[in-house]
């Protein structure tokens, strides 16, 4: 046992031995495999994990609290901050409860484009999971190949933007800005050639011996179980279970878009990295039917709604009465009815929802983010129990969680 | 006479309304007859009573006693296909009426649709875990727990989970000041320095938009500098060219050489 005083530190990675010999250990907070700042104790009895409890909070900034101290347009960035590897979902899924509670029509291109970008960011943190998955368990090559696919597909954000990681590229009722010109032809480029890409990846890892034995039967989950424990996204179409938001309860424009949902009942690691894979398919394959919707569309970015999204520029500084409501809008802020919404998306991590309660006031008097990777890091006290801890890190990068979305 | 400030809510509040100004709801709906919803609320009616129940966009919502919280549930997991419970949390309402509102958002993965469990606790009353019936409580319950103090019964391991564990308020409560309370700011100082430290170091500074013009490790000077960690007499400070802008930009009350030339 340490004891802890002024002259002898408490070395958080000792093991102290116990009777019953079991070790405890510290896997984190700071671990390269840990995601960002999960620190998880193992019990462990040789090498199996006997018990696992994983301690959060390392990364909490209070984003909750500072929704409640912040009108409505002001939080939007502030989001960003939540899974920054894939911002502009959470942009979205904010701007799409606030719309919801509004009772705003976004403007067809707007939709057209905020699609695409959600589409984009589902290929940008896809291949962020795959190249730190495959890095967790061994593989260093695909890592570099998957970032250098997903550098254009920052790069092609960051002609959107200007950002690349913190995007906050949706708005309240719209988009800020129009494609830039060449874009659509850049994205139809990365979205053909995206396939092929996907196939590298695949013929490096899907019959890969030493891949196949680190992720088959390892972190099985039943569907009882991932339905009980909140799994959404991969985690739950991993084990078996048919739920995309984006079908079930369709969003923006993925009721006209033709794509599928692949589910895997496997259950296991290997499984949900299939699903990883596909999924990367079938969003190059949205994008490529969204490129000739573009076209068809007029050219209005933001919703029409006077009380609660400014005018145009060209407007604002034409005309006096749309100056005074954005000058009003930008002081005070919007206020949204009285009442209390709850909008469900599908991010890449799985169902991101926004619940906002508002009293009329321009700060929400209470918002809660439901992130999926917070209750993806609850499962893992159960999944842990049983293996091996060489699987631990396998087991954690197949569940992807992002820190800056369990702690918020 | 001293603007009053309410200590019950502590949370940004809008600088001006007008005051003939009434908010707009948002529209609730009746439950349609035959409808998915209606058959729910009938299921639960049969077990508990029901205080409220109204569409509101797109979603359930029923309002049931607090007592009743595990038992809803289970009626909506078992017989109405909720296998879900994909958010829960709290509202706080102690200002208002000296009660939270605890609310369970519920998915029915057959059928795509959603409904919101909402109870009402009076404050320092207990709430029923629900981990027997969805084991993503066992996260949600002991957040609820961190960030507004309600207790949770028969929760496995109900402790904080996002602050230390020694911590003393709930952040997510109205009376507690964005920028942390009073415990807050001496937290670190403690942590670090020790309680002894405290004259010495001073208490952390929580508000990130500060700035000390006499602190001068901190921050620069413009126009007349220091040395770093300089010491400023306050007194007999030199006179500046650039005015320090402290509350307001322009002064209007002593006279500005910009405003005199333009007069």
């Amino acid at each position: 046992m340490q004891v802890k005083n002024k002259l002898t530190p408490f070395f958080e990675n000792l093991n102290f031995e116990r009777d019953d010999n079991t070790m405890v250990i510290n896997f984190g907070p700071q671990h390269p495999s840990a995601h960002g700042q999960l620190r998880l104790v193992l019990e462990l009895d040789g090498e199996l994990v006997v018990k696992a409890y994983p301690d959060i909070g390392y990364l909490h900034r209070g984003i909750e609290k500072m929704a409640e101290n912040m009108t409505y347009n002001e939080f939007l960035p502030t989001t960003d901050r939540l899974d920054y590897i894939a911002s502009t979902s959470n942009n979205y899924a904010y701007a799409l409860s606030v719309e919801r509670l509004i009772g705003l029509e976004v403007p067809r291109r707007a939709q057209v484009i905020r699609t695409m970008l959600l589409e984009l960011n589902r290929i940008i943190s896809h291949l962020f999971f795959v190249a730190t998955h495959a890095l967790d368990v061994g593989a260093m090559s695909v890592f570099l190949y998957a970032f250098r696919e997903r550098e254009y597909a920052m790069d092609l954000m960051e002609d959107y933007c200007g950002a690349r990681l913190t995007h906050s590229a949706v708005r309240i009722g719209g988009v800020p800005l129009d494609l830039p010109e060449g874009w659509l032809g850049d994205l139809a480029a990365f979205a053909a050639k995206m396939p092929e890409e996907i196939q590298t990846y695949e013929d490096l890892l899907t019959e890969n011996r030493i891949w196949k034995m680190r992720l088959e039967d390892v972190g099985v989950i039943s569907a009882e179980e991932a339905m009980s424990w909140g799994c959404t996204g991969p985690m739950l179409r991993g084990s078996g279970v048919k739920y995309d938001i984006r079908k079930e309860e369709p969003y923006e424009l993925y009721e006209e878009l033709d794509f599928d949902i692949p589910v895997s009942d496997r259950c296991d690691s290997y499984g949900r990295y299939l699903l990883y894979m596909e999924e990367m398919r079938q969003s190059a394959r949205i994008l490529q039917q969204l490129i000739p919707m573009y076209g068809k569309t007029e050219p209005q970015l933001m919703a029409h709604a006077p009380q609660y999204i400014s005018a145009p520029k060209e407007e604002i500084m034409t005309q006096n009465y749309a100056l005074m409501q954005h000058f009003v809008l930008v002081t005070q802020g919007m206020r949204p009815p009285v009442g209390e919404v709850y909008a469900p998306t599908e991010s890449p991590k799985g169902e991101l929802g926004f619940y906002i309660k508002s009293e009329g006031e321009p700060y929400a008097y209470r918002l809660k983010c439901r992130a999926p990777s917070f209750f993806h890091t609850g499962l893992l006290q159960e999944i842990l129990v049983g293996t091996y801890i060489a699987d631990v890190v396998t087991i954690i990068g197949s569940t992807n969680i992002v820190f800056g979305e369990v702690d918020r | 006479m001293r603007k009053y400030t309410p200590k019950d809510n502590v949370q940004a509040k809008s600088y001006y309304t007008d005051r003939f100004w009434v908010a707009p709801r948002v529209p609730s709906e009746a439950i349609e007859e035959g409808s998915h919803f209606d058959r729910v609320v009938m299921a639960v009616a049969d077990k508990v009573t029901i205080e409220e129940a109204f569409v509101q966009i797109g979603q359930l919502r029923i309002v049931v006693k607090a007592k009743d919280n595990f038992e809803t549930l289970q009626v909506l997991r078992d017989t109405c296909g909720y296998k879900m419970c994909s958010e829960l949390s709290a509202v706080d309402y102690l200002a208002k009426d000296g009660e939270f509102e605890v609310f369970y958002q519920m998915l029915n993965l057959d059928e795509a649709k959603r409904v919101r469990v909402v109870c009402r606790i009076k404050e320092g009353e207990a709430i029923e875990s629900i981990v027997p019936l969805f084991k993503m409580a066992n996260f949600a319950e002991r957040e609820m727990f961190d960030m507004f103090g309600i207790k949770v019964n028969n929760h496995p391991y109900l402790k904080r989970i996002l602050m230390p564990d020694d911590w003393e308020g709930h952040p997510l409560l109205k009376t507690y000041p964005v920028e942390g309370d009073e415990f807050a700011s001496w937290y670190e100082v403690d942590k670090i320095f020790g309680k002894e430290y405290r004259d010495i170091v001073g208490p952390e500074n929580r508000d990130p938009a500060r700035v000390d013009r006499y602190d001068s490790q901190r921050f620069s000077r413009v126009g007349y500098e220091v040395p770093f960690g300089a010491e400023i007499d306050k007194e007999n400070e030199k006179e500046n060219p650039i005015k320090y802008s402290e509350t307001f930009l322009v002064d209007y009350n002593t006279g500005s050489k910009v405003l005199e030339k333009r007069k």
